[in-house]
């Protein structure tokens, strides 16, 4: 067969999207290797005449050298586009193709079968609208059948289509369709799919997929193109109560404050009563902004500025809901699949995002790993990549969510690695693990403003970072005793005595270090509300560590102060002896030598103690205080 | 030297008469939408973000929703152009005048040492010269300014190793793109943080087509550069393309003599390098209809990507955009 007798587009003919609205659908293919996902999407492009004379001749010369088809066009060619990929033979990552027919656009992720890449599937299947489930006609129905099914109802796909492949190699059977038909429907009821279409095709010479299959008059239900086009996915988002993740506060000028965002669920009317969230404080929508111009309503997967009646503080992250309020927790039942090599650690921080929020998280509890082949709960001590469980997560501050299985973007979060940034793991949420979210937080009559106004200042964190022996505990200690002499309120916490008290329990494992980190930020935070200035001193390598404690306090109240002495300076003036032994190899992981320090990006204050005097140094961080009327 | 009046602004010729006639409306408001929350969340999560701006018609639908996206703002974000000094100059006039009409800053950077080296595209081949005034020049721009986010107009229906990519694509302190250990995407969320010197690519246009570019032109009424209609202009055959003869500096082969004809452009780029179409599109309704019958793909004007099999995955690796 060769690409000439694909018969010539006329202008007419080309696909056209006009006659209806029909939504775009977006959706997955999945298999195992060699079952002919990439030969299928191949196809679909192929025969909705998307492809173009150069491409087509690109394919046809690629068949003849590359392909797997002895000269005739070899479809999954289309797909596979990366040189690795073809060299291999297999389809190693996620890709998305666009093609469309006279009555729908399509969105295609393309997703490989081999088993350690799950996690790509996942992926696929997040976006999606409807899975197409490929088997091989000889084989049925496969653990790897089992295995991406599985994934598609935690990741709440209700729509499948199951193309059974490869019907020319067992003669057309149809007592064999059924049969397959009969056992993925068993699997399918079991998991929540709750819309499937089985088809038999023939996927290199198209038979069902869009052309009714001569060699298969006993089926008689849809081809896999008519039924992508006519299936209908759409959820009732729209219905739901209002829910705006607020991304970015538009503020141009002194007249205007915006508040942008993606309308994660339901509808929008100016003059409408919201709630700001966490907080859970009150006010109404004065004006809908969106890309076509103030509106007077806006609805779900718009997105919107929307500007508000009352001054309340709202910032990225926070919710702006109506209706019934969301939950708000932070302790909560997830379902993960893990994705980084690194295996899960319980106890480890990890950076969770949701929504446009993001906080510190830790993973309190494996309850149980997910055997995905027989969907059977394991007692397990950890996920390793491609793996599925079920743990509880504690987060640093509340967060604002949904179900996920009541809203998809509410309640699907990732997990991120804070050391490698590696996105290490898909999240799920279940429930809230504490019935009691929706009490908020007690507001006290004597908070901190009217501390810090008995004490003639503006409380503050003075947070020391930099390498072993840079000098930041000499200059915060130097800073601690002059604000004594001005008749200041600081209290000062070194890492090092700390590790005496309140962190002795602690070693110098990456998960302990970071927990180190954290209850440092929190004291800190404490004082801060009792109105004091904090002064860290506290090597903090990582960056993301730092900005956690950053979000611990309001804005403006973190000044982060690198004291920025060069390495070598550092292990010159060696004060405990750490970088000797170090580089005997005796303290493996020491900051600077075999572990890495990660300069601040923008600190407040930077300070080289080999070009500064301690004394000046302290002197330049007083005159900021006063500069910025701390003092 | 050739006088041509650069036309723009929102009267585009043609733009009066037309309605989308092929995309729905609520299908580009879909695409309108995520675009505008990819841009939203590039703003938010980096320190220094910058849009590369080509001036090309994706340039042009990427402009228009950053200018959407913080309304009644400006962008966060300036512009930069890396120019290659071969520019089609009714392209560098139209980046001017975009400019200073919207009030953003513009950053144009060119590669001085390539420039001093004497690398054009005609002795140093399109590879080279690619390489050096594209690729090497784009990277020292990103790394004069410390940008630790680019944002750019591909999209993944341009071809086969694009359609893999990442809407927010991590680049090393090297700027190299490691296709084989790309951080995965799910839903709508963005993992954004990087490591000291790395960077971002974020490509807010990733799920448009080239059909959805131009339907939603029409019905924004974008302006964009006047070479994308017909229009009588001087042009030699080469190497079996169209090369436009845009200025003197275009050294003719033997036999070589520019002719008049009614051609347009697909895509815009160095002009020695892209190739042009005859056609008698004079409005964006009618680049439409012939697109619609069009039986090759955009980027079959682009010389570079027939340099060799799989060029255009070395190139990304290698940091070109």
């Amino acid at each position: 067969m060769s690409y000439h007798e694909a018969p010539t587009i006329a202008a007419s003919d080309a696909p056209r999207l006009d006659q209806n609205d029909r939504p775009t659908l977006r959706f997955v293919t999945c298999g195992s290797v060699d079952d002919g996902k990439s030969t299928l999407v191949g196809r679909l492009l192929y025969d909705s005449k998307t492809l173009l004379d150069d491409q087509l001749d690109a394919l046809a010369s690629e068949s003849r050298t590359a392909g797997t088809t002895g000269g005739d066009l070899d479809f999954a060619l289309l797909v596979d586009g990366l040189q690795a990929e073809r060299e291999q033979g297999i389809t190693i990552d996620v890709a998305y193709r666009f093609f469309a027919t006279k009555l729908r656009r399509f969105i295609v992720a393309d997703t490989p079968g081999h088993a350690q890449y799950t996690r790509n599937m996942a992926t696929g299947a997040s976006n999606a609208d409807l899975a197409v489930v490929l088997v091989d006609a000889r084989k049925g129905v496969i653990t790897q059948t089992r295995r991406h099914s599985h994934i598609l109802s935690l990741l709440g796909i209700r729509h499948v289509v199951l193309a059974v492949n490869k019907m020319d190699l067992i003669g057309f059977d149809g007592d064999r369709f059924a049969a397959i038909t009969a056992e993925y429907l068993t699997l399918a009821g079991q998991l929540g799919i709750s819309q499937v279409q089985c088809i038999p095709v023939v996927a290199p010479d198209g038979d069902n997929i869009v052309a009714a299959s001569a060699r298969m008059p006993w089926y008689t239900g849809p081809t896999v193109t008519a039924y992508l086009e006519s299936v209908d996915v759409e959820g009732d988002v729209s219905q739901r109560p209002f829910r705006l993740p607020v991304q970015w506060v538009n503020r141009p000028h002194a007249d205007f404050r915006g508040f942008c965002g993606r309308i994660a669920s339901g509808t929008i009317r100016a003059g409408d009563a919201v709630a700001v969230q966490p907080s859970g404080r009150q006010t109404r929508v004065a004006r809908i902004l969106t890309p076509g111009g103030e509106r007077d309503r806006a609805t779900a997967g718009e997105s919107i500025t929307l500007t508000l009646a009352d001054e309340v503080d709202v910032s990225r992250g926070d919710v702006l809901s109506a209706g019934s309020a969301p939950q708000i927790s932070d302790q909560l039942a997830a379902h993960l699949v893990w994705f980084d090599d690194e295996a899960m650690a319980a106890g480890r921080r990890y950076v969770l995002k949701c929504g446009t929020a993001s906080t510190g998280a830790v993973i309190s509890t494996l309850k149980h790993r997910i055997a995905i082949d027989t969907m059977a709960e394991e007692s397990a001590a950890t996920l390793d990549a491609n793996e599925i469980g079920h743990v509880h997560l504690s987060l640093d501050r509340p967060l604002v969510f949904e179900a996920y299985r009541d809203d998809r973007d509410m309640g699907s979060f990732i997990l991120i690695d804070p050391i490698s940034h590696r996105t290490a793991a898909a999240g799920m949420i279940d429930i809230s693990l504490c019935r009691a979210t929706n009490i908020h937080r007690h507001r006290l009559a004597v908070d901190k403003s009217v501390r810090a106004r008995l004490k003639q200042q503006r409380p503050c964190v003075l947070w020391f970072t930099g390498l072993s022996g840079a000098g930041k505990s000499t200059i915060a200690d130097l800073v601690d005793r002059r604000l004594a002499e001005l008749g200041r309120h600081a209290a000062l916490l070194d890492g090092d005595n700390l590790r005496h008290g309140i962190n002795r329990d602690l070693g110098f494992s990456s998960a302990e270090r970071m927990e180190n980190v954290r209850r440092v930020a929190e004291i800190a935070a404490l004082f801060v509300d009792a109105g004091m200035i904090a002064l860290v001193a506290l090597i903090s390598p990582f960056r993301n560590e730092r900005a956690l404690a950053r979000q611990r306090v309001e804005a403006g109240e973190f000044i982060e102060i690198h004291v920025a002495t060069p390495l070598a300076e550092c292990e010159r003036r060696d004060p405990k002896g750490l970088y000797r032994k170090a580089r005997a190899g005796e303290l493996p992981g020491f900051t600077g030598i075999d572990d890495p320090y990660e300069a601040p990006q923008a600190p407040e204050i930077t300070i080289d103690t080999s070009e500064l005097s301690s004394e000046a140094a302290c002197e330049r961080i007083i005159g900021y205080l006063r500069d910025n009327h701390y003092l | 030297m050739l006088d041509i009046p650069v036309t723009t602004g929102p009267a585009l010729p043609g733009a009066a008469d037309g309605k989308p006639t092929r995309a729905t409306t609520s299908h580009l408001r879909r695409l309108e939408a995520e675009s505008i929350h990819i841009l939203r969340e590039t703003a938010a999560e980096f320190r220094k973000p910058v849009m590369l701006y080509s001036i090309g018609k994706d340039s042009s639908v990427l402009l228009h929703l950053a200018m959407k996206a913080f309304h009644p703002g400006k962008p966060p974000f300036p512009l930069m152009h890396i120019d290659t000094t071969w520019k089609f100059r009714e392209m560098i006039a139209f980046r001017d005048m975009r400019a200073r009409e919207l009030g953003l800053d513009l950053i144009i950077h060119t590669n001085n040492a390539g420039l001093s080296q004497g690398i054009d595209p005609f002795t140093h081949g399109s590879a080279r010269y690619t390489d050096v005034m594209k690729t090497q020049a784009l990277r020292q721009a990103l790394d004069l300014h410390g940008f630790d986010a680019a944002i750019g107009g591909a999209r993944r229906d341009e071809e086969k190793s694009r359609a893999k990519e990442r809407v927010f694509s991590h680049r090393s302190t090297a700027h190299r793109w490691d296709p084989k250990n790309q951080r995965p995407e799910l839903w709508s969320l963005y993992n954004t943080l990087l490591a000291p010197g790395e960077s971002m690519r974020v490509f807010p246009l990733s799920n448009w087509t080239e059909l959805d570019i131009w339907d939603y032109i029409l019905l924004e009424d974008i302006p964009i550069v006047p070479l994308y209609l017909a229009a009588s202009r001087p042009v030699v055959e080469r190497d079996g393309a169209l090369i436009m003869v845009d200025d003197e500096r275009m050294p003719l082969r033997p036999n070589e003599e520019p002719r008049w004809r009614s051609v347009r452009f697909r895509t815009l780029g160095c002009y020695p390098l892209t190739g042009a179409t005859s056609s008698t599109a004079v409005t964006l309704p009618e680049i439409v209809r012939e697109m619609m019958a069009s039986r090759t793909s955009e980027r079959q004007g682009r010389m570079i990507d027939r340099d060799s099999p799989a060029s255009m995955e070395r190139k990304k690796a290698e940091g070109y955009f």
